[in-house]
Order: structure tokens, then C-alpha cells, then sequence
């Protein structure tokens, strides 16, 4: 699956990255708690997430995350889409809730990973 | 002649929203250095949670990595209040931290678990009241 497909799937908008949507994606985690994120997220993944700081984009800094995606309606500022952008990451913004969302990327064929 | 390279980032207290730009520049540096992308991901996620840890716990402090060739050696000194139970404070989902963390993302209870399940080697050195220095080591 790519970006792109997971954009489609959610019907998201593209907050910032526009131009990185081709690139795949393997597996995806959804939590607020970054801690949590930093335990169990797997390489190539999209991160999904209500929590809106700057502590969103240097979680998925540090694991390599290659799109990240703000749940219910969430709008970070523009500071936040600054560093994603400096950070060449993809940035998507979907109205669906948290489980809404992890379910249909899962229908769709993107699995969490292994544990 | 000493081959290494020796970085040394001072940690301000709680500025939440610059936690984790040492981490940034270290993963930037040792990218740059050709590093592994497995050493790089370890180092990066157990400094990461280091650093959240000393602007959460304690009153700052100071990180210390040395890069070489075979390892990467980080040293987190800070002079906070200690950890009074270090074995509990190691138990995954235990935490102390406030509420208000917790709306941030963090306090999860993860911290130290993480920097033990991603680092080779970690030693947790802690005198309540006085600090905490924790070492940290990556095998590259």
C-alpha cells in the first residue's frame, strides 16, 4: 500500500507532503500515547493520532515514520506542519475517529505489524 | 590518539516543546556518518525517551555521546530527584507523572523499558535528591 492508498481510504486531506504519496507503507499503529508508539511501531509505518504537539513529529522522527495521520478532525498548527515538512513527512488530516480509521486501513489490507 | 567524537547537549527543563532536539541532532549526526539504520533507530528512540524523561522528572541536566567506531556511548546526567524504586520504576506501565504529562503524550510508564529494550548495555545510577546518571550504550 502506499501513501496515496491510505489517503484515499480515509478520505484525507494532504496537510503537507503533497509530493511524497508514492512512497509504501507496511504497517500502522494508532495511539495518543507516545510512549506506546515508541515501543511498537515497525519500520516503513504511518502513525495515526489525536495528539496534536510537537512531540508528534519528533516521535515519528525518531522511528522513521513515513506518514502521519491526525484523527477526528484534529488540526495541528502551523508550527507542527513546519517540522513535518523539514522532516520530508507526510502529513494528513481525516474527520473519521481513531477506531473508525484504524479499522478501515486494516479492511484494506494494512496490518500492525508483528508483535 | 582518541578516534571519537564527543557531543554534549545541555537539557533545559521543562521547555516540553524543545524535548528530544538533542536526540534529533544526534540521529541527524550519526545518519550523516554512514551508522547503521538499526544503531541509528536504537540510539535515537532510547535517547529520545532519556531526554523526555529528564524535562518530565527532573530539573534538566546534561546528555553526553561518544561516538566510535565499534559503539555509541550515551551518559544522561541530570539532577533531579532520584528514583526512589529503581526496579519498579523499570516495570513497563508503572509511572509518576502527572496527569498533565499524560495529555502530552507521555507517562505512559514506557520510558525506561524502552531505553532498556533498545539499548546493548544500561546502567541506572540514582541518589534521591541529588540525581540520576544513566548510561547507555549501542553496539554498532
Amino acid at each position: 500500500m502506499t501513501v496515496r492508498d491510505v489517503k484515499d481510504v480515509l478520505k484525507a486531506r494532504v496537510l503537507t507532503g503533497e509530493d511524497l504519496l508514492d512512497q509504501e507503507v507496511r504497517s500502522a499503529c494508532g495511539s495518543d500515547m507516545m510512549s506506546d508508539v515508541l515501543a511498537f511501531s515497525k519500520d516503513h509505518s504511518v502513525l495515526l493520532t489525536g495528539l496534536c504537539n510537537p512531540q508528534v513529529i519528533r516521535t515519528a522522527e525518531m522511528l522513521d515514520i513515513v506518514c502521519l495521520i491526525f484523527v477526528r478532525g484534529k488540526k495541528p498548527d502551523d508550527s507542527i506542519i513546519e517540522m513535518a515538512k523539514e522532516r520530508n513527512l507526510v502529513v494528513l488530516a481525516t474527520g473519521h475517529r481513531m477506531f473508525s480509521s484504524c479499522g478501515m486501513l486494516y479492511a484494506a489490507g494494512l496490518g500492525g505489524g508483528l508483535i | 590518539m582518541d578516534d571519537a567524537i564527543h557531543l554534549t547537549y545541555e537539557i533545559s527543563p521543562d521547555d516540553f516543546t524543545r524535548a528530544g532536539e538533542a536526540s534529533s541532532d544526534v540521529k541527524k549526526k550519526l545518519k550523516q556518518m554512514g551508522v547503521s539504520p538499526e544503531a541509528v533507530r536504537k540510539v535515537a528512540i532510547a535517547m529520545y525517551e532519556g531526554e523526555i524523561n529528564m524535562v518530565i522528572h527532573a530539573k534538566g541536566g546534561k546528555i553526553y555521546v561518544d561516538i566510535t567506531p565499534e559503539k555509541i556511548l550515551m551518559i544522561l546526567d541530570d539532577v533531579g530527584p532520584g528514583i526512589p524504586d529503581v526496579d519498579l520504576a523499570m516495570k513497563a506501565g508503572y509511572s509518576t507523572a502527572p496527569d498533565e504529562i499524560r495529555s502530552l503524550g507521555f507517562g505512559a510508564g514506557m520510558g525506561l523499558p524502552n531505553m532498556k529494550k533498545y539499548t546493548d548495555d544500561m546502567a541506572i545510577d540514582t541518589r534521591l535528591g541529588v540525581g540520576t546518571k544513566i548510561t547507555m550504550v549501542v553496539n554498532i
